[in-house]
């Protein structure tokens, strides 16, 4: 499986009410080109931190399903975050790793996703359900169930290395991703 | 009273890493669930969750220990600061005036000075004007919807 058919089998598959917080890196810019939504979190910078900043959107907005599209650099970097989604236990947060095994924007240089089984130490951390998927056909058996049962809920999900071409940067400026979505988080303009 | 100076001001989530310096103001926080304080693993990682608390409407304190302020820094500049994410930072001030264990000394000297390099206002911490420092530094943040610092001196949160 590529890595935007994963994208767009997400996409397609979100809840209605759902917000979302994508890492930086190509899975920001794959959901944006697939389909944006005012309730998408472009991460930019910051790498390691889409699973805090999911973690503290879930905790805010307990009524909302919270959606953190990772990769499997971002989780490697910040892994003890892990453990307080575990600790916190957000029943509203359901966290998606595309794993590709390695750092697509930067080159393709490898991580060590392929050794290390990120969907077991999540299961150890604590979530409620973890799974690794490895083709469309599953991911998307997964997604049709995995907003109905309590999270928190972690879904690894390999994916091939490499990139599509013709896939641009987020072309909005970062104080109005963040404003927009804090409207549709909150319900309020500001 | 501390705890109370930051709820009169508006805040309403805590989270950070600890520092002994904190040990009374963390203790306070830690005991009462409703005040919902949440342990970081790291002080960039509590960042990363403050600012998904104020995405979702809330006004996030952040507490940490000086040495975690280099942790950081990134996150400052390319998270909160990129998105406007407001934080109150509260940072224990190790190392001052030279007179604290060796890991602490480098940063404690410069600490000041890297705060203002990455532009990010603050006040040390007067136990006198403890609830007008809070809310001058909640009114900057709210109106340049950025993060602003409170410094701790050894012996002012123990």
């Amino acid at each position: 499986m590529k890595r935007i058919e994963a994208v767009t089998c997400i996409h397609q598959h979100l809840p209605g009410s759902s917000l979302v917080v994508a890492c930086n890196g190509m899975n920001s810019r794959e959901l944006y080109s697939v389909g944006d939504r005012p309730e998408h979190f472009y991460m930019i910078g910051s790498m390691g931190l889409a699973s805090s900043i999911g973690l503290g959107v879930a905790l805010r907005r307990p009524e909302r399903p919270v959606v953190i599209l990772d990769g499997d650099g971002n989780v490697l970097m910040n892994l003890g975050t892990l453990g307080n989604i575990g600790e916190s236990a957000p029943a509203n947060l359901f966290h998606l790793v595309i794993d590709n095994g390695v750092h697509a924007s930067t080159g393709g240089q490898r991580t060590i996703s392929r050794e290390i089984p990120l969907e077991e130490i999540a299961r150890s951390c604590g979530y409620l359900r973890s799974e690794r998927v490895g083709d469309l056909a599953s991911l998307e058996r997964s997604l049709r169930s995995l907003w109905r049962e309590p999270g928190p809920a972690f879904l690894l999900i390999e994916v091939e290395p490499g990139n599509v071409s013709g896939i641009g940067r987020v072309e909005m400026d970062p104080p109005e991703i963040a404003r927009r979505f804090r409207e549709c988080a909150t319900g309020t303009k500001s | 009273m501390f705890v109370s100076a930051l709820h009169a001001s508006g805040f309403d989530f805590f989270c950070g890493v600890p520092c002994s310096l904190l040990k009374g103001v963390l203790g306070i926080l830690e005991d009462h669930p409703a005040a919902g304080y949440v342990s970081a693993v790291r002080e960039d990682a509590a960042l990363g969750l403050a600012a998904g608390v104020a995405l979702g409407g809330g006004a996030p304190v952040v507490f940490m220990q000086n040495s975690g302020l280099g942790v950081s820094v990134n996150a400052l500049a390319s998270l909160n600061r990129m998105y406007e994410l407001p934080v109150l930072l509260v940072i224990s001030w190790r190392g001052e005036g030279g007179r604290d264990a060796p890991e602490h000394i480098q940063t404690g000297a410069v600490m000041n000075d890297l705060l203002e390099l990455i532009e990010i206002p603050f006040e040390v911490l007067d136990c006198d004007r403890i609830e007008e420092q809070v809310g001058e530094l909640a009114r900057t943040m709210r109106r340049t919807r950025l993060p602003v610092a409170l410094v701790v001196r050894r012996g002012m949160l123990q």
